[in-house]
């Protein structure tokens, strides 16, 4: 097992929530103070190298004009990370490659940061959540098939080593592809891919790239990895799954006793109950398959505000979608989970969110690092196969 | 279904007459809608679903209104039609702008009703607000002069036509996401339509203003502008009565077919 420590750089300073529509995509940047925006960013910073002292690896990932990340161009940050860490791994998670226009440009950024961390990048993929799709003004259609062309052409011009390639493909179109510096690892870093639905899992898993999903509880957790177990053995990988092919994040808060660890699950619940925006944004057209809308129309709930449901820290833990208190409370609720959905090899740890101070984010990288992490180590292995019964 | 171009293109025809090709708009067509038999009446009313509306397939390799005006000479060229007239609401109209520029002997006649397809303002405002980043309730009171009565209740229709509704939406996100409710190059090519053209538009039709009408009209050489009282921006079926008056008034108000 594996363990990262993952912050999304929120600017918690906003004003009463009755006060705006959204906020993401619509809330206005004159509520950034960009002083106390610095002093954030240092203290995120910290935190990350805080936790590599500690022997966890590093997690970021990217969103656009929102308070709850505020990280628009996560390379940047990757880069400031390679060269202030010294052993960690780095995982983007992820590169929203459906809504950057350039992939090459994303293959010769994360190529760079590997060469500046000497091999220490895990790059990620993702989609992008629906809430992207206005700040990039990117078609919220077929935004699959973009991810997927993007993809294969990254990692074509990763492994292309003896000059231009050219690309005329559905969506992306170059005549001399030729990046330098190539990859530190070869052929290439690790691909990750978050994933919150079952057909997707199985694309992943076919593919063989790790799988990662978000809060997305017991059984949801459970299709999507027997998903990526149908594609990776249906694809001819073999029978057996292994752990280190599978990543869970949650919210994750562990002190030395009851009550501190109380107090810092509420302040992580900030991440679910921020996140207010409307269905406009929440939902735009295409985003989901047209089943799924018609499902909403007649009532049922939008797929990924599922989770929004569970606002207190008892749901959050009963969800399986947050893991707080004693380290021994901590295990006994992350063993669960891990029984429930077969297994998995890297926990991604929401460890920082809205109001929880430095001493506290540390605390809980700390209570976590010492007390609880050797154990989880010991007893779930990179190498266990996955499987439920 | 006629199959055409790869796409299997629902097209809907009724009544005899001079041939009426009738271009929805982003909510598609339904045969029950109140100006289908007033419009088939005295004329062949040629009705095809877009591609990636209503029953119509959508290939991968369509995705521009561009595409769609392809599909649809290919359209009057299955049918037998060398000239028909042209009516195209809202999406419709651009479809039917687009047209008219690609083959100006195609059309003899044509009424667009509050269509889009062109940018005609300031770089720093879009010439059509945003539907696709508003909350429903605005939206309805952009497209309706009186949306209490227009509001359709999603419990009183069936799986199909919900999937269809959201399909169509799905589409038009498709068509009009990039650039945002034009294509650039239309307003450089309307000088080739030779079509008398009506351009309509609802008196309180809050996606396309009448600046915004007055101006894409003057691209045309030959364009008249008129409104349409207590309608939006679906007249068609807000106030189809009046709609099919102007309409067939311009339509038959010229030389015979």
């Amino acid at each position: 097992m594996r363990a990262w420590h993952f912050s999304e750089n929120a600017y918690p300073y906003l004003p009463p929530a009755d006060e705006y529509e959204s906020i993401r995509v619509s809330l206005p940047n004159r509520v950034y103070d960009p002083v106390k925006g610095a002093d954030l960013y240092d203290r995120f910073l910290v935190e990350w190298l805080i936790a590599e002292d500690e022997g966890m690896d590093i997690m970021l990932n990217e969103h656009h004009q929102t308070a709850t990340c505020v990280d628009p161009a996560a390379p940047l940050v990757l880069a400031a990370l390679a060269r202030l860490s010294k052993k960690a791994r780095l995982l983007i998670l992820g590169n929203p490659i459906a809504n950057r226009r350039q992939p090459v440009r994303v293959a010769e950024e994360m190529a760079m940061v590997d060469v500046l961390s000497r091999g220490r990048l895990e790059a990620g993929f993702v989609r992008g959540v629906p809430y992207e799709v206005l700040p990039a003004n990117s078609n919220p259609v077929r935004m699959n098939e973009r991810e997927w062309e993007a993809l294969d052409l990254i990692v074509k011009a990763w492994t292309t080593h003896d000059g231009p390639f050219s690309h005329e493909g559905r969506f992306f179109h170059y005549r001399a592809v030729n990046i330098w510096p190539r990859c530190y690892q070869q052929p290439h870093p690790p691909i990750w891919i978050s994933t919150t639905s079952p057909p997707g899992a199985e694309r992943v898993g076919a593919r063989g790239f790790v799988q990662a999903t978000f809060l997305t509880g017991f059984d949801g957790t459970r299709a999507i990895f027997d998903a990526y177990r149908r594609g990776w053995r249906e694809a001819g990988r073999g029978s057996d799954v292994p752990a280190h092919r599978l990543a869970y994040a949650a919210m994750v808060y562990t002190a030395p006793n009851a009550a501190d660890a109380r107090a810092g699950a509420e302040k992580l619940l900030w991440y679910i109950t921020s996140n207010k925006v409307p269905p406009h944004f929440a939902n735009p057209p295409g985003y989901v398959p047209v089943a799924a809308n018609v499902a909403m129309l007649r009532g049922a709930e939008h797929p990924l505000s599922a989770f929004r449901k569970a606002a207190t820290v008892e749901g959050a833990i009963e969800a399986g979608i947050m893991f707080a208190g004693t380290p021994d409370q901590v295990h006994r609720q992350m063993k669960k989970l891990y029984d429930h959905v077969g297994g998995f090899g890297h926990l991604l740890i929401m460890g920082q969110a809205g109001f929880l101070e430095h001493d506290e984010t540390v605390l809980g990288i700390r209570t976590f690092a010492r007390e609880l992490y050797p154990r989880l180590r010991e007893e779930f292995s990179d190498m266990a196969v996955t499987g439920v019964g | 279904m006629h199959k055409l171009a790869g796409v299997e293109l629902d097209v809907f025809e009724a009544g005899q007459g001079p041939p009426i090709l009738f271009l929805h708009g982003a909510n598609g067509f339904a045969p029950g809608h109140p100006y289908v038999a007033p419009l088939s009446a005295q004329h062949r009313l040629i009705a095809p679903s877009h591609p990636g509306f209503g029953r119509s397939s959508l290939p991968d390799w369509i995705d521009a209104v561009d595409d769609i005006a392809y599909v649809h000479l290919e359209l009057l060229d299955r049918l037998g039609l060398a000239r028909v007239d042209v009516i195209g609401c809202s999406l419709g109209g651009w479809i039917a702008a687009e047209l008219a520029t690609k083959s100006p002997g195609s059309v003899r006649r044509m009424v667009l009703v509050g269509p889009v397809g062109v940018k005609t303002g300031p770089v720093d405002r879009l010439d059509v607000p945003d539907i696709f980043a508003r909350p429903q309730s605005e939206l309805e009171r952009l497209l309706f002069h009186d949306p209490e009565r227009m509001r359709t209740d999603p419990a009183t229709l069936t799986d199909e036509q919900l999937a269809i509704m959201v399909r169509n939406r799905e589409t038009l996100a498709l068509l009009t996401w990039e650039p945002y409710m034009h294509n650039p190059k239309l307003r450089h090519r309307l000088h080739r339509v030779t079509a008398p053209t009506l351009f309509l538009r609802g008196e309180s039709d809050g996606l396309v203003s009448a600046d915004y009408l007055a101006a894409y009209a003057r691209l045309l050489p030959d364009a008249h502008t008129g409104t349409i009282a207590q309608a939006g921006h679906a007249p068609h079926v807000e106030q189809p009565d009046a709609l099919v008056r102007l309409a067939l008034a311009f339509l038959d108000a010229g030389d015979a077919p």
